[in-house]
């Protein structure tokens, strides 16, 4: 899914979300979540967008989002069809493509989950048990959010969180051409880099088998059950 | 009755959050739960609803401030309340007649804010915000453009004096350059006698009496040109520029160095360093040579404190780093307690740190002697500004191939301008010349025992 349509659709979900909310918060409409997970499955109820984009860089909010982080010249940029968005997210620079499995949580953190870094802490939990699946482990560094494996990143986390719903989410290197990392990463930081589950297995890993495993431990991070909904579905 | 914005507590262990992004300006209406403005902690980013409806009167934390978790961010006042109400500022056109000094019963009733009909406003509007410096500034800001406050700044008019004829009583180009045309027609000194207890007045009665240069010209702002704000490091820059110009008085010192001697110990070394993993540059035989230099003239390691000299007993030298984005100025601590190899990583570690800005706050500080090395981008010679507070810094130009007078023939050698940029108040220029001839010396005659 090209990452200016996930963007788009991400904040129409929200929208719809924060209304419904608001809706129910006054007693009109049909609430919001009558049982989570449980009935017909649809925008009201929270979500987990997985998707796959094409080459992009996105930009975070603070500061400059990050695009002093960019190596490349636009014209570089432009010969690799490499797509530059300002995301609306929290943290720097990111690279996101194919090989790699993107996850949008539409979640409604209210009332019992309000709490910013737990939020964040689950997100890594899920992917650290995703990683454990294939027997890597993966793990935190203290003061640097996303899921580590030795000095390597295996996924980067950024999220947006509006009254408690949130956005964006996790980007998790599958077979991620890592090669694309360069465009961004200053040179000379041999300090920390980038690694894929692939690298790290030394085997092909089937994308569709992580996204699987990726929504059964979200749904047991977050306690929720899950129903799969197409994205025909989403976009009505 | 105001309702007062504070930083929300994210979560548990979250302590103070950052202002990414007001979404509201004062004088903005706002709904309750409408987004009022936009937070960073960690890699998470949250949009803040507004608490109430009303009117954003007051924001207390600007863009890019980390404040304490339930510290008041912003004040949101009723529709109805003066303080708040945009209409209290109604533009005027502006007034005919120039400002009237304030009348002392003005200083009583500011804080209403509420304007008489026909009476000039701005003393009034200046009383009732004086207690609150944060919320005048804010004022200032909200009512014009970055052109105009700069304008205001450079002949000290005080906008928040001024009633605009813009939206919301904003202050345009047009309003401030009629406001300074008329007060230079009318001289400084009608302001400043009458109107003794103003802020402003006294501002102006300062800037009269000292000695500060005239203001440059005035800005037009051509209908093509773009006007960027700059950012917190520009600024930073831009402030030290200035103020390291006006303190020091500076004079430089411009001596040719042959590199024949160096090149040859660094071609010999050069797989050494790889192997231990660090780039073997002339840089990092310059500040050995400096290092050197310093320990043997101390007065070239110390700072001015009023009347007295501080000898610094520590050498740490700050490198300049150039960045897309600005430039930094790491610094190698104890750089005379360090060999070639540590010194050549220290300076690579810090660059590199400094291009992902991974560096902390203690790598900035403490530095007793700059090195500045614009011959990487080709210039033939630089004449650096001192970094305060110290007194001097050193200027590497570019090392290239030039014929030189070598034993009354001509020789190709790899040469190089170095400048010492140093305060005349401390350093003076035969100090400084010895100095750089001992630079100069251990450069050209370099001990390969030194490493």
């Amino acid at each position: 899914m090209p990452y200016g349509e996930a963007l788009a659709l991400q904040r129409a979900l929200v929208e719809e979300r924060v209304h419904s909310r608001a809706e129910a918060e006054r007693g009109v409409g049909a609430p919001a979540q009558p049982d989570r997970g449980v009935g017909a499955p649809g925008v009201k109820n929270d979500l987990l967008l997985l998707v796959e984009h094409p080459h992009v860089l996105t930009l975070g909010v603070r500061g400059d989002g990050g695009r002093s982080h960019i190596l490349a010249s636009d014209e570089t940029l432009a010969a690799r069809r490499i797509e530059v968005f300002e995301a609306g997210r929290g943290g720097d620079i990111t690279y996101h493509g194919p090989g790699q499995v993107v996850g949008y949580p539409i979640v409604d953190l209210k009332p019992d989950r309000c709490d910013v870094h737990r939020y964040v802490r689950d997100l890594e939990e899920v992917l650290i048990r995703t990683a454990a699946d294939y027997g890597v482990d993966a793990g935190r560094v203290e003061g640097l959010t996303g899921v580590w494996v030795g000095r390597d990143k295996l996924a980067a986390i950024g999220v947006r969180i509006s009254r408690w719903i949130t956005s964006h989410g996790f980007a998790f290197n599958v077979t991620t051409d890592l090669d694309y990392f360069n465009l961004i990463v200053p040179c000379g930081i041999a300090d920390r880099g980038v690694t894929s589950l692939e690298r790290l297995l030394g085997r092909a890993v089937e994308w569709r088998d992580v996204e699987d495993r990726i929504a059964a431990h979200f749904c047991g991070v977050f306690d929720r059950t899950a129903s799969s909904i197409g994205p025909v579905e989403l976009k009505s | 009755m105001p309702t007062d914005v504070v930083m929300p507590q994210m979560g548990e262990s979250i302590a103070e959050g950052t202002i990414v992004r007001w979404i509201k300006k004062v004088g903005d209406k706002v709904d309750r739960d409408e987004p009022l403005f936009e937070i960073s902690t960690d890699k998470v980013d949250a949009e803040i609803p507004s608490p109430a409806a009303g009117v954003l009167a007051e924001i207390r934390a600007k863009e890019g401030e980390t404040v304490p978790v339930n510290s008041i961010v912003a004040v949101i006042g009723a529709a109805g309340e003066a303080k708040a109400d945009p209409a209290a500022q109604t533009p005027t056109a502006p007034a005919a007649k120039p400002v009237e000094p304030p009348e002392p019963t003005a200083q009583g009733d500011g804080a209403s804010g509420v304007r008489a009909a026909g009476q000039p406003t701005p003393s009034r509007v200046e009383a009732g915000l004086q207690s609150r410096p944060q919320q005048t500034e804010d004022a200032i800001r909200q009512r014009s453009s970055p052109l105009v406050r700069k304008i205001a700044k450079e002949h000290h008019v005080d906008i928040s004096q001024l009633h605009g004829s813009g939206i919301a009583g904003r202050v345009t180009k047009a309003d401030i350059l009629q406001f300074i045309g008329r007060e230079e027609q009318q001289g400084w000194a009608r302001s400043a006698s009458a109107a003794p207890k103003t802020g402003a007045a006294t501002a102006r009665q300062g800037a009269q009496a000292s000695s500060l240069p005239a203001a440059p010209p005035r800005l037009e702002q051509g209908e093509h040109d773009v006007v960027e704000k700059m950012s917190v490091m520009r600024k930073r820059i831009a402030e030290h520029m200035v103020l390291s110009r006006h303190t020091s008085a500076h004079v430089h010192s411009v001596f040719e160095v042959n590199f024949a001697r160096v090149a040859q110990i660094r071609e010999a070394k050069k797989a050494e360093f790889e192997r231990a993993g660090a780039k073997l540059t002339y840089l990092s035989f310059i500040i050995k040579a400096a290092v050197d230099a310093l320990r043997s003239m101390p007065i070239v390691n110390s700072s001015v404190d009023g009347d007295s000299i501080i000898y610094h007993k520590d050498i740490n030298v700050g490198i300049a780093v150039a960045l897309d984005w600005g430039l930094i100025v790491p610094v190698i601590k104890h750089a005379d307690e360090k060999n070639l190899l540590g010194v050549t990583r220290a300076v690579a570690d810090l660059a590199s740190r400094a291009r992902s800005k991974q560096l902390k706050p203690d790598d900035v500080q403490g530095g007793t002697f700059t090195i500045t090395n614009p011959g990487v981008f080709g210039a033939l010679l630089g004449t650096p500004i001192i970094n305060q507070p110290q007194v001097a810094i050193l200027g590497v130009g570019n090392v290239e191939k030039r014929p030189v007078v070598v034993d009354d023939a001509i020789a190709i050698r790899p040469m190089a301008y170095l400048t010492l940029g140093y305060d005349h108040r401390v350093i003076d220029g035969a100090v400084a010349d010895q100095f750089m001839s001992l630079v100069k010396r251990s450069l050209e005659n370099w001990d390969p025992g030194v490493s």
